[in-house]
């Protein structure tokens, strides 16, 4: 039995990665992943909306009627994602001037609403909580990597601790190009040596 | 669940119900508390810029039409420093908004970045410590420095390869030395700033 939790956290890293296996949250994944510091924190934000949400929709998902379940959920997590930004905001506002700016990003984000349909809508509250650690660990990772990348290969630092060669380094790994560059070879090296 | 109207009504309305509730609850809560974190952030940008002080009074004053607040720093009713609120709408991101101390003779103590949302590892570089841009203002004199930067004839070192987000941050700085002109009553109103960075900016500047 804990062997089949275990298996449901690490599915979410290896066999199930959001970033290079399902290709879902494409569009954080590009905008804040210029650093590692940067690719960590949306990493983390996700995760902590994830776990929620996919427990409280677990837990209302057989008050919901099917066919009105995708409205039912994005109007649970669009305002789960305002009321953790306000709480952020007001209680602790020095993790909120880090990790402010993601936030908002996480509504649209559709790892979130892809699991709430894919597994919290047919699963318990608990292993739809394992799911959401899961998934939020395999995101946080390759968000995290991609970030170390770029910031090593576009501005010679990494985690904000500069390696003394930014001034050689090509800056377009940072910008948006870069960004397509580093996702799609580090999918193939996933792919190839992680994914049996 | 058997989908039928009268329960996709009933749960979909329960649903946006309850949340707009809740989402309308968490904000009369956290209404007060991010007020107070706010100006607490106002107070550290202050205490950054400015030499020790009593009190403070602040208030606005137009530059390029926009509004700017300057605090004016007071020991025993004495103005011993001022503090800028400025911003520039060039950055290449958008809004820079800056926090420039000066003291009573127009020096300028310190700039603090308050806002900004410049490319990372380029432009991003003017929140560092001790970079270029900052040093080409710290302690000196805001009348002594031309404040455009070096690639449009002016005194300010630009930081590598972020020429544009460079601009903005020179315009902030020119634009709260207008506004400390008139808030130690140099002035009575405040001039327009021209900068580089507007100039370009409606040239349609192609490097950072």
């Amino acid at each position: 039995m804990s062997n089949n939790k275990l298996s449901l956290i690490l599915k979410g890293i290896i066999k199930e990665n959001p970033t290079f296996v399902l290709v879902l949250g494409m569009c954080p994944t590009l905008g804040t992943t210029t650093s590692a510091i940067n690719g960590l924190g949306m990493g983390v934000a996700t995760m902590a909306v994830l776990i929620l949400s996919n427990m409280f929709i677990a837990m209302i998902k057989n008050l919901i009627p099917d066919k009105v379940r995708i409205p039912a959920f994005i109007v649970v997590i669009a305002s789960f994602v305002t009321v953790v930004d306000m709480l952020m905001q007001a209680f602790v506002p020095s993790l909120y001037a880090a990790l402010g700016v993601f936030i908002p990003l996480i509504v649209v984000n559709c790892i979130i609403l892809g699991r709430a349909e894919a597994f919290a809508s047919k699963n318990g509250v608990i292993d739809s909580a394992l799911d959401g650690v899961g998934i939020g660990l395999g995101f946080t990772l390759s968000l995290t990597t991609i970030g170390a990348v770029r910031e090593i290969l576009g501005s010679g630092s990494i985690f904000g601790l500069s390696l003394g060669i930014g001034d050689y380094m090509p800056l377009v790994f940072v910008l948006a190009p870069g960004g397509f560059l580093v996702l799609g070879f580090l999918m193939v090296l996933f792919n190839k040596y992680l994914k049996k | 669940m058997e989908s039928s109207l009268k329960n996709m009504v009933v749960v979909l309305f329960t649903i946006t119900l309850i949340s707009s509730a809740a989402v309308g609850g968490v904000y009369m809560i956290t209404k007060e508390p991010i007020e107070q974190a706010k100006a607490a952030a106002v107070n550290d940008a202050l205490n950054q810029v400015l030499p020790e002080y009593e009190a403070t009074t602040s208030q606005t004053i137009e530059v390029n039409s926009l509004p700017i607040i300057a605090h004016t720093a007071t020991v025993a009713d004495k103005a011993v420093g001022y503090a800028v609120e400025s911003i520039s709408k060039n950055g290449f991101g958008g809004t820079v908004r800056l926090m420039v101390g000066f003291d009573t003779t127009g020096k300028i103590i310190n700039i603090n970045v308050l806002e900004q949302k410049e490319t990372p590892g380029l432009g991003t570089k003017m929140t560092d410590e001790g970079n270029v841009l900052l040093a080409s203002f710290k302690d000196k004199n805001a009348s002594e420095i031309n404040m455009t930067v070096k690639k449009d004839g002016g005194d300010v070192d630009a930081l590598t390869a972020a020429t544009i987000s460079s601009r903005a941050y020179a315009e902030a700085v020119a634009v709260a030395y207008e506004a400390f002109k008139v808030a130690c009553g140099w002035q009575a109103t405040a001039g327009d700033v021209a900068t580089g960075a507007s100039q370009q900016a409606e040239k349609g500047g192609n490097n950072e």
